[in-house]
């Protein structure tokens, strides 16, 4: 068997590759796939702990999160879209409205 | 003692109507202000004119009713005005003696002159306003006289500064009216500011300030303190408003207003307020107080008079005159022959009015000009004004059997039999040959010698003025010539008329007899004529007459450099602290404002820096806060 270890090494790993995936990339899209590196790295370390206690709480609460997942990648799949009708890109440096 | 026995006025008599005296002027007023502007001229006189007549007939039947009730007081409460406390403060009426002959100098003189404004005022385009002002006018010169206490005496007191001011700056387009309108009421607010607190010493102390509780007690029912302050306080009051030294300074810029104006209210009633209020409250007066005002109105008379002798404005001659006279009513006051005072008043109301209104004619007719030394020889032109003029002019000079000669008299004798009063007496016996002066030199350079308008460019077409203006002129003349029938020295008629209502005078050893004193004026009089007619009906080099005359000429044309002393002392250093408090407002207070102001901008633009609107950096935000978190969860459980 596998030790834990090396699932949450490769979960510390996927969350890593997400957030500086969101930190240096531009591209809205790539950006929107960071995040859901980021969101299955979590349901990994959920789901490791879960089978490390042998409770079923975490493994639920991984469901919960691809739902949340799921809905999520739809409201920013629509926003990207309107983005991209706006301003003819998808490069999120040219969205800078909210400048002071 | 005055006032002693009050009746009420019964419901529906004549004196229970008597609210009405001051309430039709008002209302006058008031309509005219309103709807005066869509008046036809002719409406708008007729109801100006309407009203003070019949305020006038009003007037005469409360004096009639007063006369058959022997002169008893009679009060009459129209209105509750302010409960406060143990204060009941009303609107009443008190009509005694004194009241209703000051009544019918005020509606008749009023009733005149309102005729005369109508030809006076003909081609102004402010018509209607100008008699709503002045009915407005004499509705608070009435409430003033029929005062039952200082309170609603004060009210009238302040209307009818109010109403001074409005018609000083009548031609308020002109910026010197506009500022002598303006001096005229700040002047007079030092005055009123000494009848407050004369006031405030009375409810202090009396706790009252209803003539009928405070007069028939006297100055003992005061006590000697109470009484000094209130009267010194009244004095400072009654010089505000009647012109005397130090607060004069208005009353010759006053002339500013239309000469109706000048006479009506500076020289036959509003100014003559403080006179009356001496009069009225003569029992409180202590006789040293009396020295007081006797001295401040003796020291007015002299240098008013020397004023009034280098003048070259024939209003501001007047006016400087009018000054001088008063000086001579608070004489009168101050050594307590209140009935010598209230005599002068009312026949100065007469001649003053009667010389104001016919500068008023000459200014018609000579295209508004002022200047004596510009005029001359209109005697031929205008015969009515000139002979009303001659009138006038020999009353207030003193010529025996005219109005003048007896109340002047009156005050001199008055001043005669009071003990100390020597030096005051000599004063007013060398006033009386100013006045004579000053009043021949108006009289010659105005309507004799040659026209020396003729020479000027344009040269005025001087010609007699419109009945309106004739006929009054010639009322107030008969009154002027007249007016010492009142009370002769055989019948006084006027004082025992006037003993229910003002403090006995108590003669002394006479210092000189009435009869000698009667000569000596006369004769000082005649010297003060003929040393004018001598100057200026003659050709007279007056130029090198003034260099010779030096300092003596100099200080009476500038009018002892009082306003100049007042710029300095009091308009400079009033000046500078407004300076001063505008700088500390800038610096200070707007500093701190806006200071606060400028801090906080400053820090919101170091926070704006903040909001980038790149995402990215939103982002780096949010993953070093979460990582900060970690370290922190880590570092605690380590």
């Amino acid at each position: 068997m596998v030790p834990a270890g090396w699932y949450l090494a490769l979960a510390a790993a996927l969350f890593g590759v997400g957030a500086i995936g969101v930190l240096v990339r531009r591209s809205v899209i790539v950006m929107l796939m960071c995040v859901e590196l980021m969101l299955n790295s979590v349901n990994i370390t959920l789901v490791t702990f879960a089978r490390m206690h042998g409770s079923l709480d975490g493994q639920v609460l991984a469901f919960f999160v691809i739902v949340v997942a799921a809905a999520e990648v739809t409201v920013g799949l629509a926003l990207i879209v309107n983005l991209f009708r706006l301003k003819a890109s998808t490069d999120a440096d040219r969205v800078d409205e909210l400048r002071a | 003692m005055a006032l002693e026995s009050v009746t009420q006025a019964a419901d529906g008599t004549l004196l229970w109507w008597s609210w009405a005296i001051p309430v039709l002027p008002a209302v006058s007023a008031a309509v005219l202000l309103l709807l005066g502007a869509r008046m036809r001229r002719a409406v708008a006189a007729g109801l100006a004119l309407g009203s003070v007549g019949l305020s006038a007939v009003l007037s005469t039947a409360a004096f009639v009713a007063v006369q058959a009730g022997g002169g008893e007081a009679v009060v009459r409460t129209v209105a509750r005005w302010m409960p406060v406390g143990d204060l009941q403060v009303d609107w009443t009426i008190l009509l005694d003696p004194l009241s209703t002959v000051m009544l019918l100098l005020v509606t008749w003189v009023g009733l005149l002159i309102h005729v005369y404004s109508v030809g006076y005022m003909a081609d102004d385009p402010r018509f209607s306003r100008f008699f709503a002002y002045l009915n407005l006018f004499v509705a608070s010169m009435l409430v003033l006289v029929m005062a039952e206490g200082l309170l609603t005496l004060f009210v009238g007191w302040e209307l009818v500064g109010l109403c001074s001011y409005l018609l000083i700056g009548f031609w308020y387009e002109r910026p010197t009216f506009a500022s002598a309108a303006k001096k005229a009421f700040v002047v007079n607010r030092v005055g009123d500011a000494g009848f407050m607190i004369a006031m405030f010493v009375l409810l202090a102390t009396a706790g009252t300030l209803s003539f009928t509780e405070l007069v028939p007690g006297g100055a003992d029912a005061l006590g000697t303190g109470t009484a000094t302050a209130v009267g010194l306080l009244l004095l400072v009051a009654a010089a505000g408003k009647s012109a005397q030294i130090p607060l004069h300074v208005w009353l010759p810029d006053a002339m500013a207003g239309p000469t109706p104006v000048s006479a009506l209210i500076h020289a036959a009633t509003m100014v003559t307020a403080g006179v009356y209020l001496f009069a009225r409250m003569s029992p409180v007066v202590l006789p040293e107080v009396g020295t007081a005002v006797a001295w401040v109105g003796a020291i007015t008379a002299l240098v008013a008079a020397l004023v009034a002798c280098t003048q070259r404005d024939l209003k501001k001659i007047l006016a400087w005159s009018t000054v001088s006279q008063l000086g001579y009513m608070f004489i009168a006051v101050g050594v307590g022959s209140s009935v010598a005072a209230v005599f002068h008043l009312l026949t100065h109301g007469f001649f003053k009015a009667l010389l104001f209104l016919v500068a008023g004619s000459v200014m018609h007719a000579m295209d508004d000009e002022t200047d004596v030394w510009r005029m001359g020889g209109l005697r031929r032109a205008m015969p009515w004004t000139f002979a009303t003029a001659v009138v006038g002019w020999a009353a207030i000079s003193g010529v025996p059997l005219l109005s003048g000669f007896f109340s002047k008299e009156e005050i001199l004798a008055a001043a005669a039999d009071t003990p100390g009063a020597g030096a005051i007496l000599v004063i007013g016996l060398v006033v009386a040959g100013l006045t004579a002066f000053y009043m021949t030199r108006w009289l010659v350079l105005i309507f004799l010698g040659r026209p020396r308008h003729a020479d000027l460019a344009p040269a005025p077409h001087p010609h007699e003025s419109p009945a309106p203006m004739v006929a009054p002129l010639v009322v107030l003349a008969a009154a002027s010539a007249l007016g010492g029938l009142i009370n002769l020295p055989g019948s006084q008629w006027l004082a025992g008329w006037l003993e229910p209502s003002v403090a006995p005078f108590e003669p002394a050893e006479p210092m000189i007899g009435h009869t000698l004193l009667e000569v000596v004026a006369v004769a000082i009089a005649a010297a003060g004529v003929a040393a004018a007619a001598a100057l200026y009906l003659r050709r007279v080099d007056h130029e090198r007459l003034r260099e010779r005359l030096g300092l003596l000429h100099e200080l009476p044309r500038e009018s002892f450099y009082f306003d100049a002393l007042y710029e300095r002392a009091v308009a400079a250093p009033g000046h500078a602290l407004a300076r001063g408090s505008a700088t500390f407002d800038r610096v200070v207070i707007d500093g701190a404002v806006l200071g606060l102001a400028r801090g906080t901008a400053g820090l919101a633009s170091l926070g704006r820096r903040l909001q980038t609107g790149w995402l990215r950096s939103y982002a780096l935000a949010i993953a070093a806060g979460a990582l900060l978190l970690v370290v922190v969860v880590i570092a605690r459980v380590v």
